[in-house]
């Protein structure tokens, strides 16, 4: 009876020995290199295609919609629910995390699997998180290549607009549809009110230390806005709707950019992922906010 | 009940003069400015009035449920969520928002439109339990059948939050915590139609809620139709909840701190505890509301959790002062 088990304890042992050298063998080599990586970020995902290792992703988050190619690549959930199993099915060799997803990470850890933590913060950050991200996965040049090409684009849009008057602008991230209610609006810090200062906006929010103000219509009447953006993404709006959604904001006519017709609509997914398609989302900015620039 | 009147109307006329901003009256009512660059007019008329009148309405009209649900199945826990027409409204915001439904009619928009429809829907399924009995209803069959509407309900709005992504969930979450800042009067008109039938059923109820308190069959004895008076108490204060909550959000503990406030206050008999619970709790919804949009200003707080905040330890008092 006794020696099923340390036979059994002999394979393992084995088992284990070979792993580890085949490890070690790999270790010299490719472990510093992931070739199958699980990306649960959707920014971080646009900076490995942006890089040039897109061929290496295994997996992405439900939530990735960009580069197209992302399409072809295998769900694993989200920030929220995040498919383990499936995830571990991908045998992926570095699994990039939100930093809060701490049962996630323990699970991983548990597994060995490599991870590299995620840290949503400003946009100086964007191109931070590409470079250390680029050398993790080996790729140092050309991650560090594609950051100062970006700092350069962003860099030349704010020189675009220096000097400009800067109109007090309120940056709308949500509202209810059809109605001035539930209007959610970037605060004094984050990526997007990095990207409206870069764009020559001055917000109308700054000085409240919150990413995310739910506005009441009081506020917006006291705070005068000159111009306000309105992003939307996903699937939110309809482009047959734009026209009616702002028409909304004429309840307000007090409001300088109700008056002189400067509420503008922006749609795209750009403004909420911030990965290297903040330039666009910048330029996007400048142009509706200093249309003469760009004559 | 004068006093309730006076607190009621104070409150009406002093909540929109206060806010996070200083307004003067005198410009507010200067009619030799035009209007679109009255910014004191338009934070009055379209910032503060609204959200005192909706304050208002949804206080009384979650506060009459609140009473007539607690008479209706005898069960001082009752309230307007305990059979599920709330949650039947919150399931039809949730959709709205989740799934983006963009349309409109006469000005009311896509989110408290479907929440209505929601209640509609709840108060369908419940009123059809109500009826599956022959011999009028059983209050503790209505009240087990509600509870479990109430909870299927709940899992289905679960279920919908499930599907939806980040920003969406974060909006239905706010949605959930209530919020009177309706910025226009054409949700207030349309909440009013539904809510003015309710009214009228509320009228014909006070004495004879006052019989079925003591019981349907001693009630019947008295010469009540006890199956008509329920359906229409069911009915009644199942609109006004729908409306109340597709207005503004499941606000919560008005509806079942009120009533019950009231009680400590003027005694049991349904012809003042109805009257009274509503402008009682018109007053202390607007008293709520001006306490949210100050007291962090220029932030504000969502109003469901001023509510319990304020109520909570109200109520604790009055009990325990009492008892």
């Amino acid at each position: 009876m006794a020696a099923v088990p340390s036979r059994v304890r002999v394979a393992a042992v084995v088992v284990l020995v070979v792993l580890a050298v085949a490890a070690t063998g790999v270790g010299a080599g490719a472990a510093d290199e992931p070739r199958r990586i699980v990306s649960l970020v959707p920014a971080t995902t646009e900076m490995l295609f942006v890089m040039g290792a897109g061929d290496r992703i295994a997996g992405v988050s439900t939530y990735d919609r960009f580069p197209p190619d992302v399409a072809r690549i295998p769900k694993v959930g989200g920030l929220l629910d995040p498919d383990v199993e499936r995830l571990l099915s991908l045998k992926p060799d570095l699994v990039i995390v939100y930093d809060t997803q701490t049962d996630l990470k323990r699970q991983l850890e548990r597994a060995r699997i490599p991870i590299f933590r995620y840290v949503h913060r400003g946009l100086p950050d964007i191109t931070e998180t590409m470079r250390v991200l680029g050398e993790r996965i080996g790729m140092k040049a050309a991650a560090f290549a594609a950051a100062a090409r970006i700092e350069q684009q962003l860099a030349a849009i704010r020189a675009r607009v220096a000097g400009r008057p800067r109109p007090k602008t309120l940056l709308v991230f949500g509202r209810e549809s059809g109605t001035l209610r539930h209007i959610d609006a970037s605060g004094g810090y984050g990526f997007l009110h990095d990207l409206l200062d870069l764009a020559g906006g001055s917000d109308v929010l700054g000085d409240l230390h919150q990413q995310s103000v739910d506005m009441s219509t009081e506020m917006i009447l006291t705070r005068a806005p000159e111009v306000i953006l309105e992003l939307h993404y996903g699937d939110s709006l309809m482009p047959e709707r734009f026209d009616a959604e702002r028409r909304v904001w004429n309840a307000l006519p007090s409001v300088p950019a109700v008056r002189n017709n400067r509420v503008f609509l922006l749609a795209g997914d750009e403004f909420v992922v911030p990965g290297p398609r903040i330039v666009v989302a910048a330029e996007r900015f400048a142009r509706t906010l200093h249309p003469g620039s760009f004559k | 009940m004068a006093g309730f009147g006076t607190l009621a109307l104070a409150a009406c006329l002093f909540a929109p003069l206060v806010g996070s901003t200083r307004i003067h009256l005198s410009a507010v009512f200067d009619r030799s400015m035009p209007y679109a660059d009255n910014i004191d007019a338009q934070i009055f008329f379209v910032a503060r009035l609204p959200r005192v009148l909706a304050a208002l309405l949804v206080g009384s009209a979650l506060a009459l449920s609140g009473v007539v649900f607690q008479a209706l199945l005898r069960n001082p826990l009752a309230s307007p969520d305990t059979l599920g027409v709330s949650a039947g409204a919150s399931l039809g915001a949730m959709m709205a928002i989740t799934f983006t439904f963009s349309f409109s009619l006469l000005g009311i928009s896509a989110v408290p439109l479907a929440s209505f429809a929601g209640s509609l829907g709840a108060l369908t399924i419940v009123y059809g339990l109500s009826t599956a009995r022959r011999r009028g209803t059983s209050a503790i069959v209505l009240l087990l059948g509600g509870v479990t509407v109430q909870a299927l309900l709940s899992a289905v709005i679960a279920f919908v939050q499930y599907l939806a992504d980040f920003t969406q969930t974060f909006r239905n979450v706010r949605w959930l915590m209530g919020s009177l800042d309706v910025a226009s009067y054409a949700p207030i008109g349309a909440a009013l139609v539904p809510m003015a039938i309710a009214w009228a059923g509320f009228a014909t109820l006070p004495r004879v809620l006052d019989l079925i308190s003591l019981g349907s069959e001693s009630a019947a004895a008295r010469g009540v139709n006890v199956e008509r008076t329920e359906r229409v108490a069911l009915v009644s204060a199942s609109l006004a909840t729908g409306a109340a909550v597709s207005l503004a959000g499941p606000v919560s503990f008005v509806g079942i701190i009120v009533p019950h406030l009231v009680r400590l206050i003027v005694g049991a008999d349904h012809r003042l505890v109805l009257p009274a619970s509503a402008l009682f709790g018109g007053a202390f919804l607007i008293g709520c509301d001006l306490v949210a949009r100050t007291i962090i200003a220029p932030l504000e707080l969502p109003v469901g959790i001023v509510t319990a905040i304020i109520g909570g330890p109200v109520f604790l008092w009055l009990l325990f002062r009492r008892a």
